[in-house]
């Protein structure tokens, strides 16, 4: 790119030389490129292969003066005829919306209370909010299991206190794993609600209740529309994840909860079939493209506020 | 919250919604002083097996691990995502920027499994065809830096919008030179979020299992991965021991953190106010 003024360091050139413009862009650029976009195509380009006992087939090969392109679409067929990947993929998006769904319950009144409260309580409010989101996920997962299990904390609890005779059976059913989902994901829902609640402009709310409007009202008319991108932020931010989700479903659901991540990980680690777990991987991306797109457009809305 | 009730419901559902989130840290605390090996039998109080963590190879020597792998990843994270957060927030028109952006952030929600995945396939022919990389450390921190710069980027972005131009600015008004401008004006005043962004990238990487699981390659076992091995197999208390110091190490952690971002605040806020009193 030729501009004018060659000296990257010149007075006149605009905010940085085209030199350093260029270097802040590219590095980043060429990392993504490399390191986010070159292993997808990856990904699609093996779906498309075989699977030769330890390693896959090339797709190109060639021989006696003839460059062969074999393209195995069979994967994307069994995903088709296999109900087992059918299911699996509907289930997930079934959890990821309830999951989605929970979460949203129960966070948005609550970042609404924190928003509400008195200011100086809010940075201890965050403050607690945020400690279980920075101890590991992996632990506290693990914790449901240690509460959930038929001789686990809340069965044991409950027997001696005369509740119930038998052992309630919690653990490895669809309720553990939605409730390990939404244990996991509810700060992500929690923090973009609050961001946004907390800095909206309470004269609108006086200004609605000063017209007539009843608190009811003025919260489903006012408060609700205008944390909408508060709300898109934190569904897409646990619904898109939990559509792949691996390790909860492992450690809590079970034999009825079928998720797709699982089978992921299952025919590459269990399977060894790498053009398959591919395949699986492709159309997971195919799934959650829109809800995707979504997501990145409510970012580059907030980024795209510039400077003030 | 005006009325009475409404307080009551607003502390009510706050003190639910927080007792949810407490009780399994509380559980797992509690019971890793259980006398009993059966986890979630009450047998006495007992620090067993914290003595026997000190023994346990498996697990110290994947905290090492993954504690090198994390500040490796913190560090690359949070240069990365700076470099793409000024990018971002200065340079609104070059080509490709949909796309950049749309590669920043989606990493933030895309399943692990499938960035696991394709990145391990990826490196696997780029081994068939160059001879390296192998995998390992490398690879592992290669993995959790795509992830953390999409979180880096996030944080210190959100600090580059809030920060006033003008300082920028006035610095360049008064002569200075675009990388002096960027290192005696920017940073310092994102000095804070990039600290933030720091520790988040370094939590996440110490705390990932999916994607270390793919990227692994033989005698680099992270603590993550041990300890989900351990937990598949049913209760362990080795795996409340980790617990419960990890609760300790962030608790105390975030606490300091927090004492010494209100001090700075309060600093910075009244070097704010001298400095416009001083203007008039």
């Amino acid at each position: 790119m030729a501009t004018a003024n060659r000296n990257p360091f010149s007075l006149h050139s605009k905010f940085t030389g085209a030199w350093g413009r260029n270097a802040v862009i590219s590095v980043p650029m060429v990392f993504l490129l490399l390191v986010f976009l070159l292993p997808f195509l990856v990904v699609f380009k093996i779906s498309l292969s075989e699977m030769d006992a330890v390693f896959f087939r090339e797709i190109l090969s060639w021989r006696d003066d003839v460059v062969v392109l074999t393209l195995k679409y069979g994967n994307y067929i069994s995903l088709v005829q296999d109900s087992l990947y059918f299911n699996a993929y509907l289930s997930s998006l079934q959890i990821a919306a309830i999951t989605t769904l929970v979460c949203l319950f129960l966070a948005y009144p609550f970042a609404y209370f924190m928003a509400r409260s008195p200011a100086n309580r809010r940075p201890a409010l965050l403050m607690l909010v945020m400690l279980p989101f920075w101890t590991s996920f992996l632990l506290r997962v693990y914790a449901w299991k240690m509460l959930l299990a038929d001789a686990g904390v809340f069965n044991n609890a409950a027997m001696a206190l005369g509740l119930v005779s038998e052992p309630i059976k919690m653990m490895n059913t669809p309720f553990s794993l939605v409730l390990g989902m939404v244990y996991t994901y509810v700060p992500f829902m929690i923090l973009p609600l609050y961001a946004n609640l907390v800095k909206m402009d309470l004269r609108l709310l006086e200004a609605a209740l000063d017209l007539g409007a009843t608190p009811w009202q003025a919260f489903w008319r006012i408060t609700v529309p205008l944390s909408k991108s508060g709300i898109i932020a934190g569904s897409m931010l646990v619904f898109i994840p939990c559509v792949g989700e691996f390790v909860i479903p492992d450690l809590l659901g079970g034999p009825e909860t079928l998720m797709i991540g699982h089978v992921l990980w299952d025919e590459f680690f269990s399977n060894n079939d790498w053009p398959m777990a591919a395949s699986v991987a492709v159309v997971m991306v195919g799934l959650i493209i829109i809800p995707l797109a979504l997501f990145n457009k409510y970012q580059a809305e907030s980024t795209g506020g510039g400077r003030k | 919250m005006k009325t009475s009730a409404g307080k009551i419901t607003s502390h009510a559902w706050m003190l639910a919604v927080f007792v949810f989130l407490y009780l399994p840290i509380f559980a797992l605390i509690i019971f890793s002083f259980n006398a009993s090996p059966m986890v979630t039998n009450w047998g006495g109080f007992s620090l067993r097996w914290y003595a026997e963590l000190m023994e346990d190879r498996e697990i110290i020597d994947g905290f090492k691990l993954s504690l090198r792998i994390a500040f490796a990843t913190g560090c690359s994270s949070v240069v990365l995502g700076t470099l793409a957060a000024l990018t971002l927030h200065r340079f609104k028109r070059f080509p490709g920027r949909t796309l950049f952006a749309g590669m920043v952030n989606s990493p933030l929600v895309m399943p692990e499994v499938i960035i696991g995945l394709s990145l391990l396939l990826t490196l696997v022919s780029v081994q068939r065809i160059f001879g390296f990389p192998a995998r390992g450390f490398a690879t592992i921190w290669l993995g959790h830096t795509l992830l953390g710069m999409a979180y880096a980027t996030v944080v210190v972005l959100s600090r580059l919008q809030e920060m006033s131009a003008s300082l920028e600015e006035a610095a360049q008004d008064l002569g200075a030179r675009p990388l002096q401008v960027f290192f005696l004006v920017t940073l310092p005043l994102i000095s804070q979020a990039i600290a933030s962004a720091w520790l988040l990238t370094f939590t996440l990487s110490l705390d990932d299992v999916v994607i270390s699981a793919f990227l692994n390659g033989p005698g680099s076992t992270t603590l993550p991965i041990t300890i989900f091995s351990r937990a598949r197999l049913g209760l362990s208390p080795s795996v409340n021991t980790v617990a419960t110091l990890t609760v300790l190490v962030v608790s105390i952690g975030i606490f300091a953190a927090s004492i010494l971002m209100s001090r700075a605040e309060k600093k910075r806020a009244l070097e704010m106010a001298a400095a416009y009193r001083k203007v008039d």
